[in-house]
């Protein structure tokens, strides 16, 4: 388990922060927002993306994929955030694609990875049905049906939700909401008799919708993974996608620090550049040790991810350690730019606030901090 | 086969042969071995081991043999800390001087001073104590006060020095001392080095809030210094205290790598301390105290990543200059929690009504209020980490 990116991950490194410098800056972003895009993200920007590879580089060769690795997928969300480039890469790469390479059949990888992987469709996952991230309060039913099953219910805040191919939907097929078993995975087609979707428009501009299910209809073979036992698989995707979100907060987080950094550093009141005054000094020497501490947590979670001696208790651990911390400092850091930046922080023509806005979404998905808190000590009581 | 795999395996079998297998465990703290005139052995391994390696030249494996080192090269000596750790054979002794005054004398020293204190020190027969900080000379050292005055061929010392650590139990003391009082501050400090036997020392320990400890103030009253033991240039001394420190850092973090890490665990304590059905205010304090778990765990993830990135020669003066700010306040904000999880167990100051851990912890909180303090504040840390590491302007 290394700490550290490899030569070959730093170059992919560069390469993301080269395309994306010139391709997605913030300011595309901003764009994005302005013309209120209704995909959420550039599509052509996509496009290109897949063909840098990035869509293959978790999947296995012999599915078409690069067989990178996921902390190689780190190394390009810490770019990701640091332009607060939007893109389905998560959602459909990250969470829709290794829940079907890590639970899917023979069948069902053959007809939707190549196309997850080439950019041709999208795949959502529609898990959270509250506010809070909390996969086991799960309640949406799935009823057995003679061929097949019925989803009834609601899915809100499905990340990349509009303008999907399917939906990979979280549901009930036993038990009540706080259990753990009873829980199975459904790919639903997104023009699937019943289900509609609409826009749910957050603060960070990009593509979130809610899901209704009106007694929506699906074969037996839309069960992905076993029935009533989807869980574990779940979480293992999951982690997948809380460490990269962590490793794209801490881009993002990583960004805004250094911008306000050199506005400290500009920035002259009382003939004197702000940040020679000890106290905003010792702010920004808190923040430098945060995001420190962040990285070392991220890189663990990253490289946990590749590990296959750990067990998904220790694996799990360490995905909540990262998003937690990256999630702690990325709001640390948001909040402490706007007020060090003063009256311009919280101006819309400065990009201080989208990252802000980001941030805060980030953190909220697939579980903010509180969340991994508690899970990472449920985890660490489960393994002694 | 290598000459290097030569001396790797040479030094394997030796070490197999020669480091006794009680010895092949952490150091609890109480069993440390401080080499001086005054050295106490806890068993009779623990002098064995320490003669073995004396003789072998190794508490300084890379000093120059005609000063008692033992000649390693720095393969070698990379060599040898790798098989030390491979069988977590303990330090044969502690000795400051052999870890940040022995550098700086072999790069600054004269030739005459490096033939009379090196040896001594390589076999670990003189006990260091260091005098840096003065009752008004703490976080801002450079106002150091302690002078000594040129009296022809010695220097008279006056003044006084405080927290220097074993004070009382050391045989030398290598000193910032005042050596020209018009000078700006950094311009007027030299090095010097001390019997502590000499007429006109006092030293008196100092109790802390956590009861007995190292620390002793010591006071100097006409004190005479021979000249020759001026290390490096009259007024010269900022620079070789600094480095003196640099090498601190770096023994520091070698040594913990073999000293017990830290041995009040936290969640384990706190879920001895509160067992279930959890109240609400139990709850309270059990995420407080995940919180300051994955704060730990993120630390020690840190001081992993550190060593790596040394490793592939990447710049980790940033990731150091955060190190002991991080670790004392995570210790302290520890304390904090398990003071409040123990409630009245954990302000037990002595006695039949506590156990030996809690009184450990008490002391141990206590203790930990001058760890944020000693070997520069945590204020010091953080002017540190804004000038040097994120390059923000002095003030006017």
């Amino acid at each position: 388990m290394s700490l550290v990116y490899s030569e070959e991950q730093r170059l992919l490194a560069d390469t993301a922060r080269e395309f994306l410098a010139a391709r997605s800056p913030v300011a595309a972003q901003r764009r994005l927002r302005d013309d209120k895009a209704p995909l959420g993200f550039d599509a052509a920007l996509w496009r290109e993306m897949v063909e840098l590879g990035w869509s293959a580089i978790p999947f296995p060769e012999e599915q078409g994929g690069l067989d990178f690795g996921c902390q190689s997928l780190g190394a390009v969300f810490e770019q990701l955030g640091r332009n607060l480039s939007a893109s389905p890469l998560l959602s459909s790469v990250v969470l829709g694609g290794s829940l079907l390479q890590l639970a899917g059949s023979s069948a069902q990888q053959a007809h939707w990875l190549p196309a997850l992987i080439g950019g041709d469709k999208r795949l959502a996952l529609a898990i959270d049905e509250r506010g809070r991230h909390d996969p086991l309060a799960t309640s949406l039913r799935a009823e057995r049906s003679a061929d097949g099953f019925r989803l009834s219910g609601d899915k809100l805040f499905v990340v990349d939700g509009l303008q999907a191919d399917a939906y990979l939907v979280v549901a009930r097929t036993a038990g009540q909401s706080g259990e753990e078993s009873g829980l199975s995975l459904l790919l639903v087609e997104a023009n699937t008799p019943g289900l509609t979707a609409s826009p749910a428009t957050l603060i960070d501009s990009r593509n979130c919708a809610r899901l209704h299910f009106d007694g929506v209809v699906v074969p037996a073979d839309a069960l992905v993974g076993e029935l009533d036992n989807g869980l574990a698989v779940l979480e293992q995707a999951l982690d997948r996608g809380r460490v990269c979100l962590a490793a794209e907060l801490l881009g993002a987080a990583q960004q805004l620090f250094e911008t306000t950094l050199d506005y400290l550093k500009t920035r002259v009141q009382f003939d004197a550049p702000i940040g020679s005054f000890q106290a905003l000094q010792h702010r920004a020497a808190r923040l430098y040790v945060e995001l420190a501490l962040a990285r070392s947590a991220v890189m663990g979670g990253l490289a946990a991810l590749d590990d296959a001696s750990l067990s998904a208790t220790e694996r799990g651990r360490l995905a909540s350690l990262a998003k937690w911390k990256a999630g702690v400092a990325a709001d640390k850091v948001s909040n402490e730019a706007v007020q060090l930046h003063g009256g311009i922080g919280v101006t819309d023509e400065l990009d201080v606030g989208l990252f802000l806005k980001r941030i805060r979404v980030a953190q909220a998905c697939l579980g903010d901090s509180d969340y991994h808190c508690q899970r990472y000590g449920a985890l660490s009581d489960a393994q002694v | 086969m290598s000459a290097i795999d030569d001396f790797r395996q040479e030094t394997r079998a030796w070490l197999e042969a020669n480091c006794p297998h009680s010895l092949r465990t952490p150091t609890p703290e109480g069993e440390l071995v401080w080499g001086g005139s005054k050295i106490e052995f806890s068993s009779e391994d623990q002098r064995l081991w320490f003669e073995r390696m004396r003789d072998k030249g190794w508490f300084c494996p890379d000093w120059p043999r005609e000063y008692g080192g033992g000649g390693l090269s720095p393969a070698e000596l990379a060599v040898l800390e790798s098989e030390l750790r491979r069988l977590k054979c303990r330090p044969p002794q502690i000795n400051l001087g052999i870890w940040m005054l022995g550098p700086v004398l072999l790069e600054y020293g004269s030739e005459e001073q490096k033939r009379a204190l090196l040896p001594p020190m390589a076999r670990g027969e003189i006990r260091w104590c260091q005098g840096f900080s003065e009752p008004n000379a703490g976080s801002d050292l450079a106002s150091l006060k302690t002078s000594a005055r040129d009296e022809g061929d010695h220097f008279v010392v006056n003044g006084t020095k405080i927290w220097t650590s074993y004070g009382d139990k050391s045989d030398w003391m290598y000193a910032l001392v005042r050596t020209d009082a018009k000078a700006p501050k950094h311009l007027g400090i030299s090095l010097i080095v001390l019997d502590m036997r000499s007429p006109g020392i006092s030293v008196s320990p100092i109790d802390l809030i956590s009861g007995k400890s190292a620390f002793c103030q010591v006071f100097f009253d006409n004190v005479k210094v021979p000249k020759s033991q001026l290390i490096g240039p009259l007024n010269g001394g900022w620079t070789l205290g600094k480095s003196l420190l640099q090498h601190e850092r770096k023994a520091m973090s070698k040594f913990g790598e073999t000293s017990l890490p830290n041995h009040f665990h936290l969640m384990p304590l706190l879920e001895r301390y509160l067992p279930e059905p959890r109240s609400a205010a139990d709850q309270a304090l059990r995420a407080r105290a995940l919180a300051c778990a994955m704060d730990e765990h993120a630390y020690a993830l840190t001081v992993q990543r550190m060593g790596e990135e040394a490793r592939s020669r990447q710049d980790v003066s940033g990731l150091m200059a955060i190190m002991k700010l991080v670790h004392s306040e995570q210790d302290r904000e520890k304390f904090e929690i398990l003071l409040d999880a123990l409630g009245y167990h954990a302000l037990g100051w002595e006695g039949e009504a506590f156990t030996d851990e809690e009184l450990a912890i008490t002391r141990a909180w206590l203790n930990g209020f001058a760890l944020t303090i000693a070997g520069g504040a945590s204020e010091v840390q953080l002017n540190v980490i804004a000038k040097r590491v994120l390059g923000l302007p002095d003030a006017k």
